[in-house]
């Protein structure tokens, strides 16, 4: 076989798992359709963090800031002029008067996480293990702070709501699908090959002249764009948010997510967001009672997340590197090519 | 007025935070030492010994502290067989995401016991008698805080006496320094772990029923934040020793309690934000920790 087959193959396999996603989503009911738009938005943040976490090896607990930020910048800037004056009325006047689109916001979104991951990482990219990620999780407590309290800039403390509810299967799919080839490229690129050698081995690639801070300041501003607009295509998608939403929780299971997946391939994080997404809207579904294989399954309920945390932690505990083993997507039939 | 006065109460309230984060602190940065993980679940130990205390508040007082030590160390057991010695020699990230969907199940549990009643959160009343003020040189102090520091300040001697004067210390010193070559020298991996790990066991106990005292009302996610904040504490002290650890736990909790106390009552709302600023802040000036002397600076190669 080719070796230039080999990328097509690679970006092919996210890529046509994530359609056939959205095309399901497209039959959906109405009530199921919202599942298979979380497992779109799902795959959209965690690979965003993926371009980070993945290519550079150091574990970041703030990419969760980014998505907050695009998710409020665009939900404040999309709630109708008419509107905004009653609900949002203590914000700057420039943010009150004004309305954009719904891809204006998307954009904007995408330029206020990477220029705030831009501002973030300056300082803390020179970070290594544990102090990075305690670090990065401190930029998450500080947003979430400011968010919640200071009222000028969005609803604080309230649920920001009246967002126009523009993510629907096809935005769903096409901005995951922008998200994946974004970060495909990246990984591809002399940048992204150069952060990957420095994940492998940091003295040995600063040896051969990789500027390893400045690489991994690359990657957290991408990862920061990816995340603002993976935030965009949440608020778009919920319609109201708080930030509570976009916060702890959201940060431990999109990062389980990665590593369930396989920490350090895109497939792997397209696999485990769809595969821990998928699993968690099956529980849901049996908690009412589902019929699967000819028996009826029916949880009781509250035992979802009991059953949820229990698999992710026996996937960890059989698999720990991922299902994927963190590796890229190739066909069954390649694998004999030596 | 831009700050809050500094008075004594701020300041023993604060110097009780820090003796109970110290003591989780200490509780983490032991299995942290020995079997390089940090255990984001520990909280949930707490947790479960905050419950006992709840469900056998109509026991006497000692049976139920008694209950209350056995859950948790058995508790803590449970979690190294189950979850951590599957996973020893693990990336670190795979370590952390593991004890994090831990913490999730442990959660999970609670809630669905907690419901049982039709409510959220149980009520743990038993030793409420310590939040009585006590008035020392005109000042009224909690006796709690009093308490909390007085075994605080008791539990670090003891284990510093186990660590320094015991085999099963030395062994457990040895294997925090390096545990490969300690195990070449004879040190039994399994059993400094389990020491390690009822150790950390019996600490969550105790900060179970401290923390219960200070705030009775004990629901699925008690002693989370408080983890968190211990967590972030450790690393900013110098994860790689206990004695660092276990002052960044303490430095943390009275930062907190300092600041919380400094800020005019508007602007107690940012008090993350200024504790998280300091947090970033220390980092970047020594990112090997606070106390840690001789910083390593560039990665061993041999």
């Amino acid at each position: 076989m080719r070796r230039w087959l080999d990328p097509v193959v690679q970006l092919a396999g996210p890529s046509l798992l994530v359609i056939a996603v959205g095309l399901v989503a497209t039959t959906a009911s109405p009530s199921n359709e919202v599942y298979f738009l979380n497992a779109l938005i799902s795959v959209s943040i965690v690979v965003a963090i993926y371009v980070f976490v993945g290519n550079s090896g150091v574990l970041s607990f703030g990419q969760i800031s980014f998505v907050a930020v695009g998710a409020f910048a665009a939900g404040v800037m999309t709630v109708p002029l008419e509107s905004k004056k009653g609900v949002l009325t203590t914000l700057f006047p420039v943010l009150r008067d004004h309305t954009i689109g719904n891809l204006p916001s998307l954009l904007l979104a995408a330029g206020l996480g990477g220029l705030f991951a831009f501002a973030v990482g300056l300082p803390l990219m020179r970070l290594n293990g544990l102090a990075a990620g305690i670090a990065t999780f401190a930029v998450l407590e500080i947003t979430h702070n400011v968010l919640q309290q200071w009222t000028k800039i969005g609803p604080g403390a309230t649920t920001l709501s009246l967002v126009p509810e523009s993510t629907g299967p096809l935005q769903g799919t096409l901005g995951a699908l922008v998200v994946i080839a974004v970060a495909f490229a990246y990984q591809r690129s002399r940048l992204g090959r150069q952060l990957r050698a420095s994940r492998e081995d940091a003295a040995a690639a600063s040896g051969v002249g990789v500027h390893v801070h400045l690489q991994r300041l690359w990657a957290f501003t991408l990862s920061g764009a990816l995340a603002g607009f993976a935030g965009a295509l949440l608020v778009h998608q919920l319609g109201s948010i708080t930030t509570e939403q976009v916060y702890l929780e959201l940060t431990f299971l999109t990062l389980a997510m990665l590593v369930i997946g396989g920490l350090t391939s895109l497939w792997g994080a397209v696999v485990g967001a769809l595969a821990v997404s998928g699993l968690d809207s099956f529980l849901s579904q049996a908690e009412q009672g589902v019929h699967v294989l000819g028996h009826k399954l029916d949880l009781p309920s509250g035992t979802r997340l009991v059953f949820l945390a229990a698999i992710m932690a026996l996937v960890l505990i059989l698999r720990p590197t991922g299902l994927t083993g963190g590796r890229e997507f190739r066909l069954p039939a390649l694998r004999r090519r030596s | 007025m831009i700050l809050g006065t500094l008075d004594f109460q701020t300041l023993s309230d604060a110097v009780g935070l820090g003796a109970v984060y110290a003591l989780m602190a200490v509780g983490i940065g032991l299995v942290f030492g020995v079997l390089r993980l940090v255990n984001f679940a520990y909280g949930q130990l707490v947790m479960a010994g905050a419950y006992t205390l709840a469900y056998t508040s109509g026991w006497p007082t000692w049976s139920s502290l008694l209950a209350c030590f056995a859950v948790v160390v058995a508790l803590s057991l449970a979690m190294d067989t189950a979850v951590f010695r599957p996973l020893r020699g693990q990336s670190p990230a795979v370590m952390l995401v593991t004890t994090f969907a831990i913490s999730f199940l442990l959660q999970a549990i609670a809630l669905i016991v907690d419901v049982r009643d039709g409510t959220i959160g149980e009520v743990a009343p038993s030793l409420s008698s310590l939040n009585e003020p006590v008035t020392i040189g005109g000042t009224e102090i909690r006796k709690i805080t009093l308490v909390a520091i007085g075994v605080a300040i008791a539990a670090l001697l003891v284990l510093a006496l186990l660590l320094t004067r015991t085999t099963i210390g030395l062994h457990t010193r040895a294997a925090a320094g390096d545990f490969q070559t300690a195990r070449l020298l004879g040190v039994r991996a399994n059993r400094v772990i389990a020491f390690s790990v009822v150790v950390s066991g019996l600490l969550a106990g105790v900060v179970a029923v401290m923390l219960t005292v200070q705030q009775p009302f004990v629901g699925p996610d008690f002693a989370l934040r408080d983890t968190i904040v211990v967590l972030v504490g450790v690393v900013v002290g110098g994860i790689d020793r206990l004695w660092t650890a276990t002052l960044g736990g303490f430095t943390i909790g009275f930062t907190s309690g300092l600041i919380n106390g400094l800020l005019p009552t508007d602007k107690t709302v940012y008090l993350p934000s200024a504790v998280f600023a300091l947090v970033i802040l220390v980092l970047l000036l020594r990112p090997a920790g606070l106390f840690a002397w001789g910083s390593r600076t560039a990665p061993e190669r041999v």
